[in-house]
């Protein structure tokens, strides 16, 4: 298996079964073109997209939005999409509706798939693979403070945990507390405090730097 | 079909593995595999149900060892040809039909935030989204959310049959029992057919 090749360590796509796969891959996308029904520059232009465009600093942005403006959170959380085209990211009607969730002392959320992989990619991009491996999917809806833990954030036995199975087309975003001691932090200096697993509600926001 | 993908609260399936400075996609077939699913849903040539089914419906074993790229490679390579797409002479449908999933419901909303509902059973071997951990569950409607193409005739050739959408909470009590973690609940996105009113002796404690 993949253990056999010697050179470097092994990259999933120099293994044999990566192989088939990409070899899978080039026929269909291959006879697609040549059916003239999708373009190879097409494709190429999405994976750049998702390679280079789309990630979790639009969500970020967002969520800096909202510790700095009461009232653009208000609408956030009352109309996400809405809110959000306010800060010149572009959506189609293609894009699924999204809703904001917020965090705070007493409630923490956290969104899973547990039937799919569903996720807020125009806000985040790609779902990382462990929020699309089985066991994330399994677990979460059932131990979520367990899985929580698991995955180093520990929350008082106090807070109360609301996960959000996405288990139609609404996407679902955190909001997640503002981090203490951010108080006078610029809207511009908050973006980087805000990461993708925070936004996914598996993380608290960063502490501001010195 | 199985419902080997139906994996909320499962047990058995091990650690959450994290890896550190994952890229976008692992090798460059992921990423042409991913902007072919785009095309193929975004020119229309198949609805998302019906990818999204054509996933549910392969070898279990395979489901649960295969990466998420070869899931979507499978499906795209069987939902394509039995479409038609990969026959000679395909023609794309005309883009005539209204983007998204949000669609006009035939009959106003039955249910109401507040309401106390209780769930009807997962159908199996069919394409669903009414997960199975959640099926016969009492719970209370947290949001209404307006109409939404119905996943489980769309996936099946017979139509979008717009559905109202709700958000339902579930205590986690009553979905895992006893040994549930206290102070947790679950919001489920349920369409109006998968939930029926609760009777008062269903009782319900909301959270």
């Amino acid at each position: 298996m993949a253990h056999d090749h010697d050179d470097e360590h092994d990259h999933a796509h120099e293994d044999p079964a990566s192989r088939a796969l990409a070899l899978r891959a080039e026929a269909l996308e291959a006879l697609l073109v040549e059916r003239g029904l999708v373009k190879r520059e097409a494709i190429d232009a999405i994976v750049a997209r998702y390679e280079h465009e789309i990630g979790p600093l639009n969500g970020a942005r967002v969520v800096a939005r909202a510790w700095s403006d009461a009232a653009f959170k208000q609408r956030l959380l009352a109309d996400a999409w809405g809110a959000i085209r306010e800060l010149g990211l572009t959506t189609g009607a293609e894009n699924a509706p999204i809703v904001v969730v917020e965090n705070t002392p007493g409630v923490h959320n956290v969104v899973v798939c547990t039937l799919c992989s569903c996720y807020p990619g125009a806000l985040l991009g790609l779902p990382p693979t462990w929020y699309k491996s089985p066991p994330y999917r399994a677990r979460m809806v059932r131990e979520p403070r367990a899985v929580l833990r698991e995955l180093g954030l520990e929350l008082p036995e106090s807070t109360e945990l609301r996960v959000w199975d996405s288990s139609a087309e609404i996407r679902y975003m955190v909001l997640p507390e503002r981090p203490p001691g951010s108080e006078s932090t610029s809207e511009q200096q908050l973006v980087p405090l805000v990461s993708r697993d925070a936004l996914i509600g598996v993380a608290r926001a960063g502490a501001p730097r010195e | 079909m199985t419902d080997v993908h139906d994996l909320g609260g499962r047990l058995g399936l091990g650690r959450i593995e994290r890896e550190a400075r994952e890229p976008v996609f692992h090798a460059p077939w992921e990423g042409r595999v991913c902007g072919l699913v785009n095309c193929a849903i975004g020119f229309g040539w198949i609805p998302i149900d019906v990818f999204r089914c054509g996933i549910e419906r392969m070898d279990p074993e395979r489901y649960l060892r295969a990466s998420y790229y070869e899931r979507w490679l499978t499906s795209l390579e069987r939902v394509l040809a039995e479409a038609g797409v990969l026959a000679r002479g395909y023609r794309p449908p005309p883009r005539t039909a209204p983007a998204g999933f949000e669609r006009a419901a035939s009959a106003p909303p039955r249910f109401r935030v507040g309401d106390a509902v209780r769930t009807t059973p997962r159908a199996s071997g069919r394409h669903t989204r009414l997960p199975g951990y959640a099926g016969e569950k009492r719970g209370v409607v947290a949001h209404a959310r307006r109409a939404f193409v119905f996943p489980d005739t769309n996936a099946h050739g017979v139509g979008e049959q717009p559905q109202h959408l709700y958000t339902v909470r579930f205590a986690a009590r009553e979905l895992w029992g006893e040994r549930a973690e206290p102070r947790a609940s679950v919001c489920v996105d349920l369409f109006e057919p998968y939930l029926e009113e609760s009777t008062a002796e269903d009782g319900c404690d909301g959270a």
